[in-house]
């Protein structure tokens, strides 16, 4: 291996930290009447990356900064998709945040931080790399939590997820740590190689990676390690729920992807048995708590808890198609939950937070369109074909099955089906019931166009979801 | 001569994207909105004839097969295709589509675009449920159908129509998943998606009755089997008419065609292992069943019953120890069921109209202020009870006859049906047509206008049609149905 820094390949990374500056310096001397530019520059920098980003697009696997960095193909499509996401996640709460006084410089700089501690995670190749990614996209969006001062419910979302969050980060280090002790380096590729070849140390690999996948859960939010999510995703402000929810799942899954299948995949065996178990909980626990809540939010808290779950069958198989197949499923997830929770946002106004189920009563009503938006998304997490949700379930469900985990697959389904319940109820909620709330629904007309473009994606993908599955399988190299 | 063009894609997509225009015209529209989806519907049951005309009776292969490649690295192709057991359905689908469409003409004023339209995309989509030849687009229709289904028993439905739809839904949904795992099983082991080549593969005895069960559930929930019938009875009574009329024409006929597209041809051995099973549960819907609809006291639910009692038979005849008898009975009774039951579910639609009950007490005496009515109603009972010259005698004959050949007390149960599916539907038919005027509204009430006359008239004409000539039904089916006889005898457990 070579030791060069190869500053090209993270040029990306860069520009989005220099404008991250540039926007932080530059909102405190904007006159009030042209605060509307941060956000523009803003969605302007995640656009440029993006460019940038597609421009790099790498034949093979390279690596930078002495080998702490690494752009392959697979790191390449998850940033894009980060960067959609997450300019999806700033369109949608716009009006939001202005309504409450909240759309500040700092919210969206705090955002750009974040996304550089995803793409950073999405490329590290080395355990420091990961680190520094992770703690730069916690420590902002904790701060992101808080941004409603004022709230309560926001700064106890914010002091539960500090607390729980730096526990989870601690629990990271000390596994990191012990590999490193056990191996002596902190090169993913190292690490690999020295856990292949020694047979001594077993244990302490072991005891290590227990607490190296403790902490992943913490962060993916499985169960049992899943208790901050349903507060945090009520009691932050919706916007935060859904940058929260969206975009650093992709993230995450990079960091298992990194840990588990390029650092320790002769470790396969022992990482499987605690995943099977992570996944069979989350399933359980996120699909059958969702029934009996009656706040939105926290509903889509436990469905993502229920998501992880499925994500983790397609890992837990240890082979390049479930890894691809994981991929798909967090790609699909991230576009119907900013959707989902866009939603909540259009209904939201000032004054009026759209939280509680019966908030979406009639909306069929109300506006006919903005119904079979949401309907599209329900049935999509509900995994109801031909929506893309169910090709994402379907992916992961063949590739365990492959692996010869049939009785894995059918708990799956088991719980898909009591999954499929709350999500008939929102369904039920806005078409068979009568509105009682008929104030008319405004919006932007961006937000108007990329909600509409975010469910109709949902749905032709869903038709034709050959492109994105591919895209997928060709990020992992196969084939 | 019809195969340079695709047929299928046009007959799935035509009423699809005819729906979606009835949907964006709006139900501001909807005087618009109506003929537009009539003559969508009309032409694609128009187009569906030339399946018929155009269908070479002398081979069970595949015909107007069509094959895309959809998702290639999973091997798996938008394929479609008809033999002689899916044939006939499709016409079945597109006709009924017809008459629901009419049928709800003047009845649904209420967001009357979108109910033609939920009505059209189901159309195309069970088009395509019968027409795949690739498992995963059969799957993904299969289930895409209960959409549509959902929302029409949820929005036009009765008062309990919630919780009907959502069991519905749930029901259903439960069973095809495992047949989704199932799926996926096969094509671990063969690589592929597509039907044709499950039936090829060789599977040992454990994995054919796994197999077999998973399909088992997905197909005993739609056909309704009992003991996983409840729901149709719920779903049928809160249902508005035409979700009736598809449910029990159309939709059950699905799990009566699962079983001959996957379970009989793919796990041959554990079917002829597990018809002892398949026999029982279809004798008890039809002893059984017929027992509960005879004390139903509305309308729609005991015609319910009656449709599981029905499919009973259809199911008895596929298991008969893969007779081709059996199993040409078994599709005749599906066939000429959708049609009967069709027309049973439209005759409780027009005195619900007029009365806006479906509760027997509260008729009496309707033949004498609408006979022309009576008169239909009359002959659709006689037809659901196998009077001879009836569609519904063919099939329960043919299966009655093969049942024989096996065993004379399997025969002697299901000969029972004669007398309690006659017991049963006259009886209703006794209480509500004949006797004494029972109420004033009976007695203001005004008989069938044109356009239900039409509709009935129509479907007696079809039932005693096949009832006294039904030589073409049998005549598409028979060479597939007998190739898939064979099929079936040959093991295909591996050496």
């Amino acid at each position: 291996m070579t030791l060069t820094l190869n500053t090209t390949l993270i040029l990306p990374e860069i520009i989005m930290l220099t404008m991250a500056c540039v926007i932080l310096v530059l909102d405190a001397y904007l006159p009030k009447n042209l605060k509307n530019l941060t956000y523009q520059l803003t969605q302007g920098t995640l656009i440029a990356t993006a460019i940038l980003i597609f421009a790099t697009y790498p034949e093979k696997s390279e690596l930078a900064m002495n080998g702490m960095f690494v752009n392959d193909v697979m790191s390449t499509i998850l940033k894009l998709f980060i960067l959609l996401i997450v300019f999806l996640a700033f369109l949608y709460s716009r009006q939001y945040l202005q309504d409450r006084k909240l759309l500040k410089g700092e919210y969206l700089v705090l955002g750009l931080f974040a996304t550089l501690g995803m793409m950073i995670m999405v490329s590290a190749n080395s355990l420091l790399t990961i680190y520094l990614g992770l703690e730069l996209l916690s420590l902002s969006l904790y701060t992101m939590v808080a941004i409603n001062r004022d709230s309560q419910q926001a700064s106890e979302a914010a002091m539960k997820y500090f607390v729980l969050g730096a526990l989870a980060s601690g629990m990271l280090l000390y596994g990191m740590s012990i590999i490193y002790g056990v191996t002596g380096t902190l090169d993913l590729n190292a690490i690999a190689q020295a856990i292949s070849q020694t047979t001594e140390h077993k244990t302490i690999l072991v005891f290590g990676l227990v607490f190296i996948v403790i902490g992943l859960a913490f962060k993916l939010g499985a169960v049992p390690f899943h208790v901050w999510i349903p507060d945090v995703y009520q009691g932050a402000p919706t916007a935060v729920t859904l940058f929260i929810a969206s975009a650093p799942k992709i993230a995450a899954f990079a960091m298992l992807i990194r840990l588990l299948a390029d650092g320790m995949q002769s470790l396969h065996g022992d990482w499987q048995n605690i995943l099977i178990l992570l996944s069979i909980l989350s399933m359980a626990i996120g699909n059958i708590i969702a029934i009996a809540q009656t706040n939105i939010k926290r509903m889509l808290a436990y469905s993502t808890i229920a998501h992880v779950g499925y994500l983790l069958l397609g890992i837990l198989t240890g082979t390049k198609d479930g890894y691809a197949a994981s991929m798909f499923y967090v790609l699909v997830y991230t576009l119907m939950t900013v959707g989902g929770f866009g939603m909540i946002l259009l209904l939201s106004r000032a004054g009026f937070e759209a939280e509680r189920l019966e908030d979406f009563k009639g909306l069929n009503q109300r506006n006919p369109w903005y119904a079979a938006v949401m309907l599209i998304l329900m049935l999509s997490m509900a995994g109801i074909p031909p929506m893309l949700g169910f090709w994402a379930k379907w992916a992961v469900l063949a590739q365990v099955v492959q692996a010869g985990l049939v009785w894995l697959a059918i708990i799956a389904v088991i719980f898909a089906i009591i999954g499929v319940f709350y999500y008939l109820r929102v369904i039920k909620l806005m078409y068979f019931d009568d509105a009682e709330d008929l104030t008319p629904i405004t919006a932007n007309t961006d937000m108007k166009i990329a909600l509409s473009a975010n469910a109709i994606l949902i749905l032709m993908l869903g038709l034709m979801p050959s492109g994105l599955i591919s895209l997928c399988l060709g990020a992992l190299g196969v084939n | 001569m019809f195969t340079d063009f695709s047929l299928l894609s046009l007959l799935i997509w035509l009423p699809i994207l005819g729906g979606i225009w009835v949907i964006i015209l709006g139900n501001n529209q909807a005087s618009i909105a109506r003929p537009i989806a009539l003559a969508v519907s009309l032409v694609t049951f128009l187009l569906s004839l030339i399946l018929y005309f155009g269908f070479d009776t002398t081979t069970p292969a595949m015909q107007f097969t069509e094959t895309l490649s959809w998702i290639p690295a999973f091997n798996i192709q938008y394929s479609l295709g008809v033999d002689g057991i899916s044939m006939p359905l499709i016409i079945l689908t597109t006709f009924t589509t017809v008459l629901v469409i009419v049928a709800g003409w003047e009845v649904i004023q209420d967001k009357a675009a979108h109910y033609m339209a939920a009505f059209l995309i189901m159309n195309g989509l069970m088009v395509g449920v019968f027409a795949a030849l690739d498992a995963i687009l059969f799957y993904v229709l299969w289930e895409a159908m209960l959409i549509p289904m959902f929302l029409i028993i949820g929005i036009w439905g009765g008062p309990n129509r919630v919780y009907a739809t959502i069991k519905f839904f749930l029901y259903t949904f439960l069973g095809s998943v495992f047949m989704l795992i199932a799926l996926l099983y096969l094509y671990s082991q063969s690589n592929s998606f597509a039907i044709l080549d499950y039936h090829k593969l060789a599977i040992p005895m454990t994995a054919q009755i796994l197999i077999f069960l998973a399909f088992l559930i997905a197909f005993a929930v739609k056909v309704p089997m009992w003991p996983v019938h409840t729901w149709l009875p719920d779903a049928h009574v809160e249902a508005p008419t035409g979700g009736s009329v598809i449910l029990a024409a159309i939709m059950l006929k699905m799990g009566g065609y699962g079983f001959l597209r996957f379970s009989l041809p793919i796990t041959p051995d554990a079917s002829q292992e597990l018809a002892w099973l398949m026999i029982s549960l279809s004798l008890i819907a039809i002893v059984y069943i017929s027992f509960v609809a005879l004390v139903q006291q509305d309308m729609k639910k005991l015609i319910a019953y009656s449709s599981i009692s029905h499919m009973g038979f259809a199911t008895l005849g596929f298991f008969l120890g893969s007779s081709v008898m059996g199993i040409e009975g078994g599709m005749v009774q599906m066939i000429s069921h959708g049609f009967i039951s069709g027309a049973l579910f439209l005759s409780v639609g027009v005195l619900y109209d007029r009365l806006h009950s479906r509760q027997i007490k509260d008729y009496g005496g309707v033949a004498n202020t609408m006979p022309k009515f009576a008169m239909f109603a009359v002959l659709f009972a006689m037809a659901n009870s196998g009077l001879p010259a009836t569609s519904g005698f063919v099939g329960e004959f043919l299966i009655i006859l093969a049942s024989f050949k096996v065993n004379f007390w399997i025969a002697f149960a299901a000969a029972t049906i004669m007398i309690l599916g006659a017991a049963y539907t006259l009886w209703m038919i006794k209480r509500v047509f004949y006797g004494e005027i029972g109420n004033e509204g009976v007695a203001a009430l005004k008989d069938i206008n044109g356009r239900e006359t039409f509709i009935l008239a129509t479907l007696a004409i079809i039932v005693l049609f096949f009832g006294i000539y039904p030589a073409p039904m049998l005549d598409v089916m028979h060479s597939t149905v007998e190739h898939l006889v064979q099929h079936i005898g040959i093991s295909k457990i591996p050496n």
